[in-house]
């Protein structure tokens, strides 16, 4: 029987963290992540969780304290946004390099400047080569169950890799949804214990973590690390089945709707996916045949699964809520083209929407889709790169 | 207790031999100094820079003890999420060790400068945990720049002697006065040249619990431009000018000096034996000379007062 609560996504991720039980929580407070922290703060400060935390002087000590903390056998979580993720960057890496299976909810913020709060993908978008794995999020509901599955993806020996969940700012973040919380002990069961072979606190076989590494074996050891990302594309999948086992509902890479008999398909990541499903039903009741594909995995990129679904559209249209800021387009623009290189030479455009948590109404991605058509019927691309919604 | 050379001669070398520290390099005495002192399983960890690059060439390492490297200003930080793992994974019975020593390293670059908020964060969240900087007065790792812990009118790569300008032009920042400022149990400043104030200050400070700081002035040959077998004698000569004076302070309250010479020499026998600071034997920078060793007599004098306070 499902168990409804009334969650904020911020609430929702925190309910995760009581489930999950870390062992050590470092974070740092920034808007919009501070509600997530400080929830997760109550459930320690009232005996639910027996997690230590790190109550730390900056998101750069946040990332280090995690490293150290995971280094030494800990499983390990912390959560940030926008800035707060921009000045860990340098530790993302460490983090990723020395293979850390950090798990890390990123409220998706704008990055400064000008400064702004409100949700857009600019901050995790530059943090994609970070060798950090990327699930993103469409609602509360799916922020809580990313999170659950991050814990296992990240952990597995195939992998070892750290982990952001993200949930857009505000819109997921700091939104009341009805939320399905799961039963402690089968969360508990499905996430398992963390059991690392090499730690700090094993005095018996004591070993240097972060060593100097030259042009000897550096590059092997990235080689290393490069197949760990690869082998994430199997784990999420097996991870997302088992999740399906426990708890009945199904996680792949990509979510599709409506797809099936759709000419033209829009591409997206995140809670504009929602939005989008209610704007597919109102055209499908119009008879436009329109559908859309949801990334749920940004990082490792399934480029295979992505380029078999939409090779066979009439035309595609990639709605981007970051700019790459190099005169081609946004990030998953980039990363769509890229993967149906020689599958298809259908029209692909590209919107770049929603920068500084700027509303995305029904109507804006009525018109996409409108300009989607009218560009399969004419297989004529007016404009590769459109600002959406902007004056 | 002082620790005598018979017994500290027994204890295991946690930093091998083969390392490729710099001969006469400071550094390694105070790491072999400070893990004589450690008893039972110790964590250490360093900032990047000289001891950090030296010591770790994979596939190999100097370390007979657990080891991590993070990054450059964040030592401490790290540090403080290994010792935070050991008691959340203690409470859950996965770890035997009662008792288990936690110890970051950095330079004065990694501390003074760029890991100095890293620090004063892990020293005000309580943290079980000793902080040593080996300060060598400069970025030695990169090539001797000049950071917050070079004294004035030392001549380094970015702060060079030349025809105007005369070397570093501001006084050195009080690092372990900042770190007594925190009011955490134990700070102590030592040095490598006094071994058995050095060893028993690492004994007391690791028979605290809750976070330490010592800060301990370790020459560097190339940097300081001294021969490589002067290490240990320039790092006397600090002491003796009352330069780098060795004293303790308890709780930022109790402030004991450890030795007080009995006749302090003059700062002119500590610089004139060192490369970077040559150019103030000219006689148009007699006064850099001058400033230097009124700015060290008062240092000295403030000392001595903060121990009367609660003597």
């Amino acid at each position: 029987m499902p168990n409804y609560k009334a969650l904020t996504g911020n609430e929702a991720v925190a309910w995760a963290m009581k489930q999950i039980n870390p062992d050590v929580v470092a974070a740092y407070p920034i808007t919009p992540q501070t509600s997530l922290m400080q929830k997760f703060a109550d459930f320690v400060a009232d005996g639910d969780v027996d997690t230590e935390m790190v109550l730390v002087e900056s998101e750069h000590s946040a990332m280090s304290a995690c490293v150290g903390s995971a280094a030494a056998g800990a499983r390990t979580m912390t959560a940030t946004s926008a800035n707060g993720l921009a000045l860990m960057w340098e530790i993302l890496y460490i983090a990723s390099g020395n293979r850390l299976p950090i798990v890390m909810p990123v409220v998706n913020r704008a990055l400064s400047a000008p400064i702004n709060i409100h949700g857009d993908h600019s901050d995790t978008m530059g943090a994609r080569d970070s060798s950090w794995i990327q699930l993103f999020s469409e609602n509360a509901q799916e922020a809580y169950e990313n999170t659950i599955q991050a814990v296992r993806i990240a952990e597995h020996k195939d992998v070892l890799l750290p982990i952001m969940v993200t949930l857009d700012g505000f819109i997921i973040s700091h939104g009341m949804e009805t939320v399905d919380i799961y039963d402690d002990k089968r969360v508990k069961d499905f996430v398992g214990e963390f059991k690392p072979d090499h730690t700090l606190l094993n005095f018996k076989k004591p070993l240097t973590f972060g060593p100097l590494d030259l042009f000897d074996y550096y590059f092997e050891h990235k080689r290393q690390q490069a197949e760990g990302m690869k082998n994430a594309l199997r784990v999420i999948e097996e991870v997302g089945m088992d999740f399906r086992k426990t708890f009945g509902k199904a996680y792949r890479h990509t979510e599709g709707y409506k797809l099936d008999d759709a000419d033209v398909a829009i591409v997206l990541l995140g809670s504009t996916a929602g939005t989008a499903k209610e704007v597919i039903d109102q055209l499908r009741q119009e008879g436009k045949k329109v559908g859309q594909l949801k990334i749920r995995t940004f990082r490792p990129f399934p480029e295979e699964e992505i380029a078999n679904i939409l090779s066979r559209f009439k035309a595609i249209a990639v709605l981007d809520r970051s700019d790459g800021f190099n005169a081609i387009g946004g990030p998953l623009y980039n990363d769509i083209k890229a993967a149906l290189y020689g599958k298809t030479s259908v029209p692909i455009v590209n919107y770049i929407y929603g920068l500084g948590g700027r509303d995305i109404p029904v109507g804006d991605i009525r018109k996409v889709f409108e300009d989607l058509l009218e560009t399969a019927r004419t297989k004529e691309i007016k404009e590769p790169l459109t600002y959406l919604g902007v004056r | 207790m002082a620790p005598s050379l018979k017994d500290l001669a027994k204890k295991p070398e946690l930093l091998s031999p083969g390392h490729r520290m710099c001969a006469g390099c400071g550094a390694p005495i105070a790491i072999r100094q400070i893990l004589h002192a450690i008893d039972g399983p110790v964590v250490t960890g360093c900032a990047t820079g000289c001891l950090e690059v030296a010591t770790t060439i994979y596939p190999y390492t100097a370390w007979r003890c657990s080891f991590i490297h993070n990054a450059f200003e964040n030592s401490a930080a790290t540090m403080s999420g290994v010792e935070t793992a050991y008691r959340a994974l203690k409470k859950k019975g996965k770890i035997k060790e009662d008792k288990v020593n936690f110890i970051a390293f950095g330079g004065d670059g990694g501390s003074y400068d760029i890991g100095f908020q890293s620090i004063s964060g892990a020293m005000e969240r309580g943290h079980d945990m000793l902080y040593v900087c080996y300060d060598n007065e400069a970025y030695m790792n990169t090539g001797v720049q000049r950071s917050s812990a070079t004294p004035l009118g030392a001549s380094t790569t970015t702060a060079p002697a030349g025809k105007v300008k005369q070397g570093k032009e501001e006084f050195r920042k009080d690092m372990t006065g900042c770190m007594a400022a925190h009011k955490i149990p134990y700070v102590a400043q030592a040095s490598i040249s006094n071994w058995r104030d050095l060893v028993a200050k690492v004994e007391k400070a690791m028979s605290i619990k809750g976070p330490k700081f010592i800060n301990i002035l370790s020459p560097c040959p190339p940097g300081w431009r001294h021969l490589p077998d002067e290490t240990v004698e320039m790092a006397k000569l600090a002491v003796e000018t009352c330069f780098w004076p060795l004293y303790e302070v308890e709780y930022g309250k109790v402030w004991r000096i450890n030795y007080k010479p009995k006749n302090i020499l003059p700062i002119t026998d500590w610089i004139n034996r060192q490369g970077r600071f040559r150019h103030l034997n000219k006689p148009q920078n007699k006064h850099i000379i001058e400033t230097l060793q009124a700015r060290v007599k008062e240092d000295w004098e403030i000392l001595l007062k903060k121990e009367e306070i609660f003597k």
